[in-house]
């Protein structure tokens, strides 16, 4: 089966090694993971502000990058959810472009769910000695279901006990381009967010989302927590000793710390 | 009412340093939706009633023409009367009309959402009229000369001692000079005065929550019972509702209203639900002579039949703000107009003009939460990012956001030149240091680094660049 990574344009720009990740998880579960040059952006910032004329060129760029594959991932809910969900919709005056935006959206997943829902990954081999709390990132929870998955997996990850936070549902005041069009209220969203975590005594702060554990990273930062931020897949993957979100590096990123 | 929506940031700032208001909004945000989770889990029908909910309001809105000429037809066999009333103007002079030739003094108001929208208390005002309202949240903010905060719950950005204060200053020339504490306290002294009001009413004035076609009957839920009084005291009784509201049979109400109290308070029914059919008639021992609805389209019927038609469904429940952790922040004043949380970033744009709301909708994470508990399942995420759409068309985005997004789709669109450009932006970031693996401070990123730090970039450039090199360029 050949898997099309959509990289998400955070994990290019900030963090690799979310994506050399995905790809172990997925080539361990036996996929042909290929990465098409051509991919940049699913289209999130145009499409939530209104540009739909701008959605539609990079969904279309998207598309056509995407439909030849058995299945597409993203190590990302919000991305998944906006191919998944959102991609037919910017359509609705274009038959066949539409049929095509369905195609794609049909084999369209985030990554925790795809191992599970679809390879029926019930257990990968990591250690993790941690408490742990997981951040039930928005777009994945209420557009793809992604709920049950990153908890199944993570109990089998030797050493890991999870910690579950109150309102692990409730946004964390990302939201894209509104943490920077409403700094204020997201502030105030992001300080409950930091609240309930604190409250758990977890040492490790997990979620599926680069961009929600960027914006939970730097506020724990900021408020002086040593609470540790990681994305799902790289404890999944085995890649726990890389530094956290925020945190110092110490060796290289990328796939020669992964292996 | 003025709106102050354009000035929505304004609102936030004021609302974000308001510890009164902070303190209640914190009892708020657990409340609402932890009562409502219970009662859910104890209907294991509920997914299905919202479907059905839904349904049912789609087919009515689908029909709205033929259910209303029906319930009209109806409320007139009964000796009442309807009035159509195509904007807010309209349906304040008629129902001041009906209050001087009852020659109304004063008017006795059960909670009314649509009253709030046509400013109908300061029109009564001005006339010379007082209007009392009944409803103890309402009461409050009457008192204290504030709009609603919450479609249910109008006070709910009060605390007690605000209440309380409210109450000594307000009561005292009443003969009421204790200043009490505690809440059942608070309560008795309300009603003692609210009793007086409702017996010296000439007319009462209600909302409905449904208009049934099939009975004629306009159907109201309270928790206080102060819509009874007010509709079966006065010799008058108004109604005002909007068209919407109109649904068509007893049956489809008695679903709808399995959804209501359980999406808006957790309780599986509202205390008080009443009927009301028509005027007194020979015999009955109580109730209005006289029975008026008054139906207000306000805009609303240019809704019908385009892409936004969903948010009328709405059954003003209220658990998308119970839910909405912006509104969970900022509380219901901030929103600056009659209707707040998410079901106002929909509706105010339409009611008073995305010019002057474009802000609302704007100001959502699109987390979903609303959505996820909507009982008739407004996709108000959606109709949000249709507001955003509208303001984009009609070039109301901000200059700063429109030029960044052309720069962002020009690149988003050319991969080879994305990549140089994020591979430019990686290396520049690099300047700033990662040694400390983040940045307090960044050169455009004040909105972000006021609040948090930014996490650096990983060393060892993007992943695209570092795929190429691992494993050659994609096939
Ligand atoms: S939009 Fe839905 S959840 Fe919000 S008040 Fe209306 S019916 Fe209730």
């Amino acid at each position: 089966m050949t898997v099309g990574l959509f990289v998400t344009c955070l994990v290019d720009m900030f963090r690799p090694s979310v994506g050399f990740a995905a790809v172990k998880l997925l080539e361990d579960a036996g996929c042909r993971v290929v990465v098409p040059d051509v991919q940049t952006c699913c289209g999130q910032p145009a499409y939530n502000s209104g540009d739909r004329a701008d959605a539609r060129a990079v969904a279309r760029q998207v598309i056509a990058a995407f439909e030849g594959f058995d299945h597409v991932v993203a190590p990302s809910g919000s991305c998944g959810g906006m191919i998944a969900h959102h991609f037919p919709a910017l359509f609705d005056d274009d038959a066949a472009m539409q049929a095509r935006a369905e195609a794609l959206a049909g084999k369209t997943h985030e990554l925790v769910s795809f191992l599970v829902d679809v390879l029926g990954v019930r257990h990968v081999d990591a250690r993790l000695d941690a408490t742990v709390t997981y951040h039930d990132s928005c777009s994945g929870l209420r557009e793809l279901g992604v709920k049950a998955q990153p908890r199944a997996l993570l109990s089998g990850i030797a050493g890991l006990k999870l910690a579950e936070m109150a309102n692990p549902e409730v946004c964390c005041g990302f939201g894209g381009t509104f943490c920077v069009k409403y700094p204020d209220i997201s502030n105030a969203m992001l300080a409950d967010k930091t609240r309930d975590i604190a409250a758990t005594g977890a040492d490790t702060l997990l979620a599926g989302d680069l961009g929600c554990l960027m914006n939970m990273a730097g506020k724990l930062q900021r408020l002086g927590s040593s609470v540790r931020v990681r994305h799902i897949a790289e404890v999944l993957a085995g890649m726990s000793d890389l530094a956290a979100i925020g945190e110092p590096e110490t060796a290289p990123a990328g796939p020669a710390a992964a292996r | 009412m003025q709106s102050t929506a354009h000035a929505f940031k304004d609102n936030v700032d004021r609302a974000l340093v308001d510890d009164n208001l902070q303190q209640s909004l914190a009892i708020l945000k657990v409340g609402f939706s932890e009562r409502r989770r219970q009662a859910v889990e104890r209907l294991p029908e509920f997914e299905a009633l919202r479907d059905r909910a839904r349904d049912i309001k789609n087919h009515a809105l689908a029909h709205l023409d033929l259910y209303l000429e029906a319930f009209e037809a109806k409320v007139t066999a009964l000796g009442g009367q309807v009035h159509w009333a195509p904007t807010a103007d309209d349906a304040c002079r008629v129902v001041l009309d009906i209050c001087r030739e009852a020659g109304a003094r004063t008017v006795a108001k059960s909670k009314s959402m649509i009253a709030e929208e046509i400013a109908l208390n300061a029109h009564l005002e001005a006339h010379g009229i007082e209007p009392v309202e009944t409803d103890l949240g309402e009461y409050i903010i009457q008192l204290r000369r504030e709009p609603p905060s919450h479609i249910i719950a109008p006070a709910v950005h009060l605390t007690k001692d605000q209440v309380a204060d409210t109450f000594h200053e307000h009561h005292r020339k009443l003969g009421f000079d204790r200043r009490l504490t505690e809440r059942p306290d608070l309560v008795a002294e309300a009603r003692a005065v609210l009793r007086r009001r409702f017996q010296e009413a000439d007319v009462g004035i209600t909302g409905a929550n449904f208009l049934v076609a099939e009975t004629g009957s306009s159907m109201l839920v309270t928790n206080e019972g102060n819509a009874d009084l007010s509709n079966t005291l006065p010799r008058v009784h108004i109604v005002i509702a909007s068209i919407e509201k109109v649904i068509p049979t007893l049956e489809d109400a008695a679903t709808l209203l399995r959804v209501l109290a359980r999406s808006a308070t957790g309780q599986e029914w509202s205390s008080y639900t009443t009927f009301n059919t028509g005027p007194r008639r020979p015999g009955d021992l109580d109730g209005p002579e006289q029975y008026h609805v008054v139906l207000l389209d306000n805009g609303r019927s240019s809704v019908l039949g385009g892409d936004m038609q969903d948010m009328l469904r709405c059954i003003r429940c209220g658990a998308c703000m119970n839910h909405c952790p912006v509104y969970g922040a900022i509380g219901g004043h901030a929103y600056g107009w009659v209707y707040p949380g998410p079901i106002g970033s929909v509706l105010t744009p339409q009611l008073i003009g995305v010019a002057e709301a474009g802000s609302l909708p704007n100001a959502s994470t699109f987390c979903g939460r609303c959505e996820s508990v909507c009982p008739v399942r407004i996709p108000l995420p959606k109709l949000m990012r249709h507001w955003r759409e509208r303001e984009f068309e009609h070039h109301l985005t901000p200059a700063a956001v429109r030029q960044g997004l052309a720069l962002w789709a020009f690149l988003a669109t050319r991969p080879r030149l994305y990549r140089w450009a994020t591979g430019l932006a990686n290396r520049l970031l690099a300047l700033f240091g990662r040694a400390d693996g983040r940045y307090a401070w960044l050169p455009l990123a004040g909105a972000w680094t006021r609040y948090r730090d930014f996490p650096a970039p990983q060393a060892g450039g993007t992943f695209h660049a570092q795929w190429k090199t691992r494993r050659g360029a994609g096939r």
